[in-house]
């Protein structure tokens, strides 16, 4: 239950920053301090969630299958492998680390 | 596929429309290994619509974070889609109510579409026909991803409670093709890791986005 109303939250603000730039004047979204600031959101935000989704659990600290997965994966990404094969690389290298391990 | 459709706009909107129909079957595997229901998981596809930020949202929870943290990652991961929809408003000349549903599909791949024709109607037929087409196989992909994933009796068997990083890599790989964004990416993740211990979990990231922030602000 705990999840619905986060996810409803998000999915209204994801829909109004889509609407947002149908809809504002062009000086505003237009300020170079915005054109700057935007593209380099998903780049910090993406690199943190790697970082964190791989390293930790909960508030802590750990290394396991995962760092392989993930190291994995940037093979893959590295010779263009489709999104769907570079995360069933990762999966299945987690997975079969932890059945030899 | 290709040679069956003569138009090349279509075919190039299908094109990427299969692509992305790939991509959701593992966004709907990660959301119900994460711990959300097929429900959930196919209400943030049809509702959220937008790749990155139902990653994020999901990424958050499945590493045990609070869901409102989730959200938080997934809206600021959502603001890139104003830009496009600024480019897009010339573009699209969408007005009333119009423009409440094109808003929908404001996404990477439809800007990518739409922008840079020679005649406007080549633009607008390609924002729609990749709206249309996209919308259609990213809810089909997440629908069968998620169903399928629920059908197993243990997702972590085959790793894939792993494999959210390697979808935030995939997403991020493209973003990387100057100096800037490689240092702003191994800054974030290193304050992300630095943090994490001191920090309630997601709030890392609101710090992250605020320094990002900030850094744009300098003269």
């Amino acid at each position: 239950m705990t999840t619905w109303a986060p996810l409803l939250v998000a999915s209204a603000a994801c829909y109004a920053l889509k609407l947002a730039g149908l809809s504002l004047p062009r000086r505003v979204l237009e300020d170079p301090r915005i054109q700057r600031v935007v593209p380099l959101l998903p780049v910090a935000l993406l690199a943190a969630l790697i970082a964190t989704s791989t390293f930790s659990t909960g508030r802590h600290l750990v290394l396991d299958a995962r760092a392989a997965a993930l190291a994995a994966a940037a093979v893959a990404v590295v010779l263009r492998a489709p999104f769907l094969v570079v995360v069933a690389v990762a999966a299945a290298t987690a997975a079969l680390l932890r059945l030899f391990l | 596929m290709a040679p069956i459709v003569r138009n090349p706009i279509l075919r190039d909107a299908l094109g990427i429309a299969l692509a992305t129909g790939a991509y959701a079957l593992s966004f709907g595997a990660l959301s119900v290994t994460s711990g959300l229901s097929v429900v959930q998981t196919c209400v943030l596809s049809l509702v959220m619509f937008t790749g990155a930020s139902q990653f994020a949202f999901i990424g958050v929870i499945g590493s045990g974070g609070n869901p409102w943290a989730g959200a938080a990652s997934a809206a600021l991961l959502g603001t890139r889609n104003a830009l496009y929809g600024m480019r897009l408003a010339a573009i699209l000349q969408a007005r009333g109510l119009k423009r409440f549903g094109a808003a929908q599909f404001v996404i990477d791949e439809t800007t990518a579409m739409a922008i840079n024709r020679d005649a406007p109607a080549d633009s607008r037929y390609a924002y729609w026909a990749t709206a249309f087409s996209l919308f259609t196989l990213w809810n089909l992909g997440t629908l069968i991803g998620a169903l399928a994933t629920q059908a197993l009796p243990d997702p972590k068997v085959l790793g894939l409670d792993a494999a959210p990083p390697a979808a935030f890599l995939a997403l991020l790989a493209p973003r990387l093709r100057a100096r800037e964004p490689v240092a702003i990416a191994i800054a974030a993740a290193v304050i992300a890791i630095v943090l994490l211990p001191f920090l309630p979990q997601g709030v890392p990231l609101l710090v992250i986005a605020v320094l990002v922030a900030l850094t744009g602000l300098r003269p």
